[in-house]
């Protein structure tokens, strides 16, 4: 009746974890109670659940984004506490099978449900508005993809009450995350969990390519997008070519663990390298999906900060693409070991470096657009300086990481982990907390906290060097990563700096908050109009929070950084300027909470074999689908004088 | 789909990049060719692992000792006819000819539903002879390519169905209309893809 499904799944002697649950369950009970109580349930359903205003779904994802970012934080700071008390004889308090579960789900939660839901949202949010248009290609669809991606991060948090997750590392090679050798749940819950959210990846990939290539203002032509714009193309195009690559290998696995196939197994011909080469072809440009849309905001923030036009606009673009090109041209880099041979690890070894050429390319040109700038050290523009500081560091150690020889010393070691998360802290968070100092007053009307703003940004920057310069020095010294505990007592010292960044980072993310609570406190004061930054691109031709509908009228866009233009030709901003029409928005739809709904009761009926469950689950979402076909009402008409200004 | 109409009095000397959000046909056709061109890249990612995976049959039966090639002239037959009839509907769909688009689609739909009869018996004559997914890695590479394939068709079918139901009840309005033109773009990638696996999967296991 419920297939593996017993008492016996709750980890009822694991004092910490049921210490966790207790916390969380009463946390949303008091949440549930509180949204009651204050009567938020018809606001909640009506603005947020069933939006399908991008802006609204792009601030779900961001929010997202931030709740999981304190998780997988959490599994970060055991971590670095374990390995800093686990010396001298002591084994520390995380006993391995569950040290190996916490970093299996701190790379699957970072990557998966922090770093690319605060990328699509910020694409979501921002990329409709600088193109001058009123929303994204399929407003519904926009929904349904940000609702599985919530689906796939419920089901990664249910594992850690009821079974538990894979401990097979983010990336779950076989033959060990084959069945054979974990037999349990826990691969399962990651697979299911992750060809969920990734489906919803696609859909959002297709959504914002499409929104970019088929709807942009009269005018804007390619070359007078913004670079944000182009950023997003990019990434959006690769997710379009490679999540479907991560799809196929997902499904391949799944075969192997619920049929018994033979893909990777180490028997009847499998053949587990295959599995690494196909997740890789995934995996690099998804390095790519993250720091190019990081770039986009940097490039957005040197710009306006320095009151000056970007730096070689074409030359960025140039780069970006070529980038987005090369990124599938090296994903063997990350395997140099697997015994290729010298002339196919030469040529991945020379692809990787190249992409330092475009790479290079875009450093020069946000330091020649800072050159004779009008600085403004706002908190954006701290985090892209620490950025660019950050950034180039993280990119040497790639290129040296890049040479077959010395990554056969390196491969798999603390040096590894330190450079990824160079580029990913360094590159990817600052760039999305960028962005969302940047853009916070164009979603809200209101600007963050400064001052602490800038504390925020001290905490993460010393934070990191303090966490990862010590595990460069490790992993040169030999140590291996995924490891519990280390048998060198001299390491202890170097563990204990990097303990003590993570708490930097702790203070960080503790002022988040601190910041959101004050800055919300304080909106009267912080109020700010339409273009609080003398911003240069259309979004800040709209009022804060802009209208549902974005633009009355669209914009005729003469130039690159159009509004910059019109504010200087001193013309009226465009958009307002007739806003006598009635306009079109969609209408609001269920689909996208509905579906994903169905979708956690399959996923979690698939990982714990209770086949009826898992057939209600697909029938629903396809029950929820047809009805949704036959819908006919899709548009509301706000009329002439509600869009006046 | 934000409907925005400024296209239309655009002079035709500006530049396509310049004139403003594309009509929404275009823009649901072009999403849509994006999600048939990732459905081929998760192909893609099946016919590579079958090209890696073809020899290693763990002492089992090999493509050529399995296959029957006539058997799967006939599925061909099947599919690329069906192509020719889906593009008929269509175009009856465009003319508002309902009952030539009912007759045309129901054609491929029969068609389909053929193909799919040939590939379940091919699938079963398999597994009889022991010849099963689980067998080698060869079998779960063939199983599988096929297979994914062979559940596009059905999905398709679906699809189908519910396109027809559509006519029927809300009429060839411009968004049942789109939904057609996606279906037909889908049902054609289905015979691209199969040229494939016919070229690759059979054709390829040269005894």
């Amino acid at each position: 009746m419920l297939g593996k499904l017993s008492w016996a799944a709750v980890p009822f002697d694991q004092p910490i974890v049921m210490g966790v649950t207790a916390v969380l369950l009463i946390g949303i009970a008091a949440l549930l109670l509180l949204i009651t109580v204050k009567g938020w349930w018809g606001y909640l359903w009506r603005e947020w659940l069933t939006s399908v205003d991008h802006k609204r779904i792009g601030i779900m994802y961001v929010i997202l984004a931030l709740v999981m970012l304190v998780r997988g934080f959490s599994d970060a700071i055991m971590m670095r506490a374990q390995l800093a008390l686990a010396a001298g004889g002591a084994s520390g308090y995380l006993p391995p099978e569950h040290y190996d579960q916490i970093f299996s789900a701190h790379g699957t939660i970072m990557i998966f449900f922090v770093a690319m839901p605060f990328v699509v949202g910020l694409m979501n949010f921002v990329v409709p508005l600088q193109l001058g248009v009123r929303d994204v290609a399929f407003p519904v669809m926009n929904a349904v993809s940000f609702w599985l991606t919530a689906a796939g991060c419920l089901l990664v948090n249910l594992s850690l009450f009821i079974g538990e997750f894979a401990r097979t590392g983010w990336l779950a090679y076989p033959p060990l995350s084959g069945l054979q050798y974990s037999p349990d749940v826990g691969v399962d819950y990651y697979l299911w969990a992750l060809q969920i959210s990734g489906l919803g990846t696609l859909l959002s990939g297709i959504n914002l390519t499409t929104t970019i290539l088929k709807l942009r203002a009269p005018g804007m032509g390619y070359g007078r997008m913004p670079v944000f714009c182009w950023t997003a193309l990019a990434s959006n195009l690769l997710i379009v070519a490679s999540f479907p690559v991560l799809t196929a290998t997902f499904a391949m696995l799944l075969l192997d663990r619920y049929f018994g196939f033979h893909f990777f197994t180490a028997e009847a011909g499998g053949n587990p390298m295959m599995y690494i080469n196909l997740i890789w072809i995934w995996g690099h440009p998804e390095v790519y999906i993250l720091i190019l849309p990081a770039f986009g905001v940097f490039s957005e923030v040197v710009a306006t900060f320095s009151g000056k036009p970007l730096f070689g606009y074409r030359s960025m673009v140039i780069a970006t693409m070529g980038i987005c090109v090369l990124s599938f041209c090296v994903w063997l880099h990350h395997f140099f070991t697997m015994g290729a041979g010298a002339n196919v690890n030469a040529f991945f070894g020379v692809a990787t470096m190249i992409i330092a050429v475009p790479t290079g390319v875009k450093i020069f040109n946000w330091l020649f657009t800072l050159y004779g700038g009008r600085i403004q050290y706002t908190v954006p523009m701290y985090w892209t300086l620490g950025f660019m500081i950050t950034f180039v560091i993280g990119g040497m150690t790639g290129v040296l990481l890049a040479i077959p020889p010395v990554d056969f010393v390196l491969h798999n070691s603390l040096f590894l982990v330190a450079h990824f998360h160079n580029t990913a802290i360094g590159g990817v968070v600052f760039g999305v907390m960028a962005g969302l100092a940047y853009w916070f007053p164009k979603a809200f009307g209101f600007k963050l906290n400064e001052r602490i703003g800038k504390l925020i940004f001290w905490c993460w920057f010393l934070g990191f060097y303090l966490a990862f310069m010590p595990l460069y020095a490790l992993g040169l010294m030999g140590a291996t990563r995924r490891m519990q505990q280390y048998p060198d007592d001299s390491w202890q010292p170097l563990m204990l700096v990097a303990f003590s960044g993570a708490v930097f980072v702790l203070c960080g993310i503790v002022l988040t908050v601190v910041q959101l609570v004050v800055s919300i406190r304080q909106r009267r004061s912080n109020q700010v109009d339409g273009d609080p930054w003398n911003g240069r691109t259309l979004e800040w031709s709209l009022p804060s929070p802009p209208p549902a509908w974005n633009f009355t009228r669209l914009p005729q866009v003469s130039s690159l950084d159009a509004f910059w233009h019109a504010k200087s030709a001193s013309e009226p901003a465009q958009s307002p300027a007739g806003g006598d029409e009635s306009v079109h928005v969609p209408r609001n739809s269920a689909l996208g909470f509905l579906l994903a709904f169905c979708s956690v009761v399959l996923g979690f009926a698939l990982i714990w074999h209770i086949w009826w469950l898992a057939g209600l689950g697909f029938a629903g979402a396809m029950v929820v689908w047809l009805a949704h076909a036959w819908r006919t009402d899709r548009e509301v008409l706000i009329p002439v004088t509600a869009t006046a200004p | 789909m934000t409907n925005i109409s400024s296209s239309v009095d655009e002079p035709l000397d500006v530049p396509l990049s310049l004139r403003g959000p594309a009509s929404t046909h275009a823009v649901v056709g072009f999403g849509f060719w994006l999600f048939l061109l990732s459905d081929i890249v998760i192909f893609a990612a099946l016919f590579a692992t079958y090209a890696v995976l073809s020899g290693a049959t763990a002492g089992g039966p090999t493509g050529a000792e399995l296959f029957d090639r006539h058997h799967v002239f006939a599925e061909t037959l099947c599919l690329l006819l069906s192509s020719f009839t889906c593009g008929l509907g269509s175009i009856a769909a465009q003319r508002g000819d309902r009952q030539a688009t009912y007759g045309w689609f129901g054609v491929t739909a029969l068609l389909g539903l053929c193909f799919l009869y040939l590939e379940f018996a091919e699938f079963s004559t398999l597994l009889a002879q022991g010849a099963g997914p689980t067998r080698s890695a060869f079998l779960s590479a063939f199983f599988t390519l096929v297979g994914t394939h062979g559940l596009h068709v059905a999905a398709g079918l679906i699809w189908l169905v519910v396109m027809l139901a559509q006519i029927a009840t809300l009429g060839l309005r411009p968004m049942v209309q789109n939904r057609l033109f996606c279906f037909a773009l889908f049902w054609h990638a289905l015979d691209i893809v199969w040229v494939g696996v016919f070229t690759i999967v059979y054709l390829g296991a040269t005894p």
